[in-house]
């Protein structure tokens, strides 16, 4: 890795923005470790209390502007959990709420130049999946009991094909954490390393002639990336969350 | 010594070679939005309802480039 950035004159890695450090002294990081992601991560609930907190305090007729965010979040995901999962699907709301929550504050952060995005690490993504994922099995088998294995027993499909389908509907249940996770990771991280391997083409015209067509370019795409990143930001936050109401929806009515 | 710098070389083509499967899942993507929008050109009124449907369907499309894209980044950063 060393030689290539010599090479390239790249100031720095774009990974490096992933980096998890501790925040008051250099030493090993034991699971206690106060780090950057610990302090990114109280700075999400902060903000997400503040917003309810201070959103729900007044309860005027007419909205102030913190109200209405806080009321349009709720009836979004309200709307969507109805929609998706149906009307007895609404008792998990506070659950897929606290997960959009969550998502959607620590995406949105982590955009600050020089913050930390929490969500770019499969560790934490990969947490909230598997949480999801043993929520549905375990709703699944105790309001159906050994009916939710239906689910991977096609009955629409013809006889000869039902084993065949069978494995394949194994095969995709068990793979949902593991997408669930990882597109928001991905998405987030990719996204962030984008703008960093722009950031790292805009000095160029410190360095050699071709700078000046390089460099006003370089900052154009970090604008364009940027704008596109608020954009995913909020999408990958609704694709999370839309998808735990599926599979949420799967365990309540495995039948369809 | 060589054989270590083959197998960095390995390493970076196929990290390479992974990106490759991004592509088709940005056909992927690009089938969904483009059929979606046929779709709600036909009939505007239907299309509000399943614009959540649209974005699952994305959301499985591009989770396989996303798979590609950790094999690129297990391939820099684990092998």
């Amino acid at each position: 890795m060393e030689t290539e950035e010599q090479s390239e004159g790249l100031a720095f890695h774009p990974m490096d923005q992933f980096k998890i450090q501790p925040l008051f002294n250099d030493g090993p990081i034991h699971w206690y470790t106060i780090t950057n992601a610990t302090l990114w991560m109280a700075v999400v609930l902060l903000c997400v209390l503040a917003l309810f907190v201070i959103g729900t305090r007044g309860r005027a007729i007419i909205p102030s502007r913190i109200q209405s965010v806080a009321e349009l979040g709720y009836g979004f995901v309200h709307k969507m959990v109805e929609d998706v999962t149906g009307k007895d699907g609404l008792k998990f709301f506070p659950y897929v709420f606290t997960l959009f929550c969550f998502i959607v504050f620590s995406n949105f952060l982590g955009l600050i130049p020089g913050a930390f995005t929490t969500t770019s690490h499969i560790a934490v993504t990969g947490i909230l999946a598997v949480a999801v994922f043993l929520t549905v099995t375990i709703v699944g088998f105790v309001k159906h009991g050994t009916h939710f294995l239906g689910l991977f027993w096609v009955k629409s499909a013809p006889l000869a094909l039902r084993p065949i389908l069978a494995v394949i509907e194994i095969i995709s249940y068990f793979v949902r954490p593991v997408s669930h996770s990882i597109r928001l990771a991905g998405n987030m991280m990719a996204g962030h390393a984008v703008i960093k391997v722009f950031a790292a083409f805009a000095p160029l015209i410190l360095i050699s002639g071709i700078g000046i067509a390089v460099t006003p370019l370089s900052i154009l795409a970090i604008v364009a990336m940027y704008a596109l990143e608020i954009l995913v930001a909020f999408i990958q936050a609704y694709v999370f969350t839309i998808l735990t109401c599926v599979y949420l929806r799967d365990a309540l009515h495995p039948g369809h | 010594m060589e054989i270590a710098a083959a197998a960095a070389l390995g390493k970076f083509i196929g990290a390479g070679l992974a990106c490759i499967g991004m592509g088709g899942s940005a056909m992927g993507v690009g089938n969904v939005a483009g059929n979606f929008l046929a779709g709600a050109l036909r009939n505007p009124s239907a299309a509000a309802g399943q614009t959540a449907t649209l974005f699952i369907g994305i959301a499985f499309a591009e989770a396989l480039g996303i798979f590609s894209f950790l094999v690129a980044l297990l391939l820099m950063f684990a092998v």
